[in-house]
């Protein structure tokens, strides 16, 4: 079964969602996040949204279990890149993504994860 | 029983796309918003279909009424029904760990949307999004 990969950007980790994904997929990519953060003691996580055209409760809800887990072991999660027509649907379906931070882009969303976790992290 | 592959999902994301495919091909000028928000409200009801129906069908309609013009996806399962639909309707209420946010979210997201369903009988999901 393929897997998303996951890229370690110094203090951070980065994971670029561009597949439909099924459960599995989905399941996977919070066990491996969860390992990851664990081993390299991430304080970050950044998940890129930007080429998804749609997202739906279910991917809404893998990136609120990605939070919480990520937040348990000290990590902040901002999602980046949500295309404008994606924020103003999910805003209507009811999706809130409680203590999920967002940015523009990566390079915005790494300077919001430094700012947020200081200059020694 | 869930199969322990990834055909489900597949299938959800196949159904998914189809929804996307026929929306991009279509003419009648819904903006990239409405579109979204039909192929959002689709992705949940096809995903309901797969994880609660044991799968179903779904049937794409092009409408047009004078000069307004629309689209309707009518979602049919054979599964076991929902016997009380209000409480399916709510915002959280799940019988499966989602969110519960997919029929409220669908009836939020279209023009129309009508749900009818009994214990035993299946379920159909009939949404719309006009231009």
């Amino acid at each position: 079964m393929e897997r998303i990969p996951i890229l370690k950007m110094g203090r951070f980790l980065l994971v670029t969602i561009q597949v439909d994904m099924h459960d599995q997929l989905a399941i996977a990519l919070q066990d491996d996040l969860t390992a990851r953060i664990a081993r390299e003691r991430s304080r970050g996580v950044l998940i890129d949204i930007s080429s998804l055209d749609v997202v739906d409760s279910f991917i809404g809800r893998m990136i609120s279990t990605i939070s919480a887990m990520a937040r348990v072991l000290d990590a902040t999660t901002v999602v980046v890149g949500m295309q404008p027509a994606v924020a103003i649907t999910l805003v209507e379906l009811g999706l809130h993504l409680e203590g999920v931070l967002t940015a523009l882009n990566v390079e915005k969303g790494m300077a919001m994860l430094r700012k947020h976790v200081g200059p020694e992290g | 029983m869930a199969p322990t592959d990834g055909s489900r999902g597949d299938r959800a994301a196949a159904a998914q796309r189809r929804g996307h495919r026929a929306h991009a091909r279509y003419e009648q000028g819904l903006s990239l918003v409405d579109q979204t928000k039909l192929v959002t409200a689709a992705s949940e009801l096809a995903r309901n279909a797969l994880d609660y129906g044991g799968g179903g069908e779904v049937r794409i309609e092009r409408m047009s009424e004078g000069a307004r013009r629309g689209v309707r996806l009518v979602f049919d399962d054979r599964g076991p029904g929902i016997s009380d639909l209000e409480l399916a309707m709510r915002d959280g209420y799940t019988t499966g760990g989602g969110l519960g946010l997919g029929l409220g979210g669908a009836r939020r997201l279209c023009n129309e949307f009508l749900i009818e369903s009994a214990a035993g009988r299946g379920t159909r999901v009939t949404i719309a999004r006009w231009r």
